[in-house]
């Protein structure tokens, strides 16, 4: 795995303090973060989806291997997905060590995102803890534990007096409907800013010759003799060798295209956001019994998300029932919120598959690339994704940090169970 | 809120039912290839678009085969398992 390229990218107008006050004297405008282009003939790789994996993707084709020739393509706008309607929960204390080291990886280069692509994208490093409410639980946490701390990853279990330490808000008495037995404590774990994410890579990408193009949406996928050749879009056809499938939510729809059977099954996640008050909730907090995790924004907003909704659907509506849920069991944790008005809610799309892991890489259709599945952990997982992809698109081998994650291991019968980790709908 | 129509209850609550799934054959245990249980097991249409699929209704505590559109989520019909087609899985 090659390091990020902190020499390659060098903005065409950087971000600082100097060159702020340099065009608030001048008073010129600063160029917009990303250009639009006409549609090219053909492209080395097309990338159909305009988030964070995909956009990542694009970035380290060009930064690590010099591969700019690359077209990201969106049906609707830059982080419009799941990369914009995450809650932006960044961490890397998962179950199985194959998936431990690959989120630790992401979650370092998230860490010096900000100055790797000269853009503030507000990484506040939290604490993460994800709460036991019962022996089967506080069993699973011991376990995510030892599994971490083999692997180098700072976790460990801690009981409800050091729970309540770090967030007093919180009701830890024995009195509660599910009283809190202990958590898993993540100290690097942390919230960053999930749109500044996906717009530093779109920049980044921009400034070395990668053309996004936004509202194009792929309407088909030619293959000839079992090799990818190009794509059609809305905006016209593309030659080009190399597809990688990066879209969430339309996933199976996308591998439809060249014949590709994807273990998927779309579910939609409902996430709400209070207003703002003052800071008082510094950790990020989970609770897989009562489907639920919080976090802070540094703006003040309270941001809930919850358990996928329990049937498959593409709507992205709303319900009732989402947030009666949800706020029955906030109160549960935290009955001082109670007052706490809920400013929006919404949802996204969850491709889940059986294992609770991704699907990445090659599959049986030459040049179609996968990096799929990624059910309600995508964006953590963003950063490391992009470069692993990168890496096998370059170098047409797959890296070895992804390799347990192929689409032939539901076949071969090599599940990477990340089910007591991944999400909070167990 | 998803209101699901039950053959025999009517429009009920989608938290008073269970989603079992898209509905699809079992291949016969005796005869079937690991690769096709696997398939069976694990590979979906998973269609934006109108699907067919199985339901269970913890009111009556009986399965259904509904169809629905997934981008909509607007139910077309639902039916008793097994009545137009003796293959339908219960």
């Amino acid at each position: 795995m090659s390091a990020p390229n902190r020499k390659g990218f060098r903005p065409a107008a950087r971000y600082s303090a100097l060159n702020l006050v340099r065009r608030g004297i001048s008073g010129s405008e600063w160029p917009p973060a990303w250009r639009q282009h006409p549609l090219r003939a053909g492209y080395d790789a097309v990338i159909i989806g305009a988030g964070v994996h995909g956009l990542a993707t694009a970035y380290y084709l060009a930064a690590n291997h010099g591969i700019s020739n690359v077209a990201v393509l969106d049906k609707g706008y830059v982080g419009g997905g799941g990369s914009g309607r995450n809650t932006a929960i960044v961490r890397s204390n998962y179950l199985t060590p194959e998936g431990v080291r690959f989120y630790d990886r992401s979650l370092s280069l998230y860490r010096t995102m900000a100055a790797d692509l000269n853009y503030n994208v507000m990484f506040s490093k939290r604490g993460h803890l994800t709460l036991a409410h019962n022996d089967g639980s506080l069993r699973t946490m011991r376990w995510r534990a030892e599994v971490n701390k083999v692997q180098g990853i700072d976790s460990e279990v801690i009981g409800p007096d050091d729970i309540k330490e770090l967030v007093p808000f919180m009701d830890t008495s024995t009195q509660a409907r599910y009283p809190v037995l202990g958590a898993l404590y993540h100290p690097p774990g942390g919230i960053i800013r999930h749109d500044a994410v996906n717009w530093a890579y779109a920049r980044a990408a921009d400034s070395l010759g990668v053309h996004i193009h936004q509202n194009t949406e792929v309407t088909g996928i030619e293959v000839a003799a079992g090799k990818v050749t190009g794509v059609r879009t809305t905006q016209g056809a593309i030659s080009t060798p190399i597809v990688v499938n990066c879209t969430a939510g339309w996933a199976s729809t996308i591998a439809d295209m060249v014949g590709v059977d994807l273990p998927i099954i779309t579910h939609p996640l409902q996430a709400a956001v209070t207003e703002p008050v003052k800071m008082f909730l510094h950790a990020v907090v989970v609770s897989g019994s009562l489907h639920v995790y919080v976090s802070q924004t540094d703006r003040g907003e309270l941001v809930f998300g919850a358990s996928v909704d329990p049937f498959a659907s593409y709507s992205m509506r709303g319900s009732l029932e989402f947030t009666e849920e949800l706020a029955a069991h906030v109160l549960e944790l935290m009955p001082a919120v109670a007052k706490m008005r809920v400013l929006r809610q919404w949802a996204g799309l969850c491709d889940m598959t059986p294992d609770y892991s991704p699907i990445m890489g090659f599959t049986p259709v030459e040049g179609f690339l996968v990096d799929v599945g990624w059910g309600t952990y995508g964006f953590k997982a963003g950063p490391v994704s992009g470069e692993a992809m990168a890496e096998a698109v370059a170098t047409g081998r797959t890296p070895e940090i992804i390799a347990t994650f192929d689409l032939a291991r539901f076949a071969e019968g090599r599940l990477v169970g990340e089910k007591g980790a991944a999400s909070v709908g167990h | 809120m998803l209101l699901v129509p039950c053959p025999w209850c009517g429009p009920r609550n989608a938290s008073d039912l269970r989603y079992v799934g898209e509905t699809s054959r079992r291949p016969d245990p005796a005869s079937v290839t690991p690769a096709e249980w696997r398939a069976y097991l694990y590979d979906h249409a998973n269609p934006a678009g109108p699907t067919t699929e199985t339901w269970y209704c913890r009111g009556c505590r009986r399965f259904f085969v509904a169809e629905r559109d997934t981008v909509t989520n607007v139910f077309t019909s639902s039916r008793p398992p097994g009545r137009q087609n003796p293959e339908e899985p219960r």
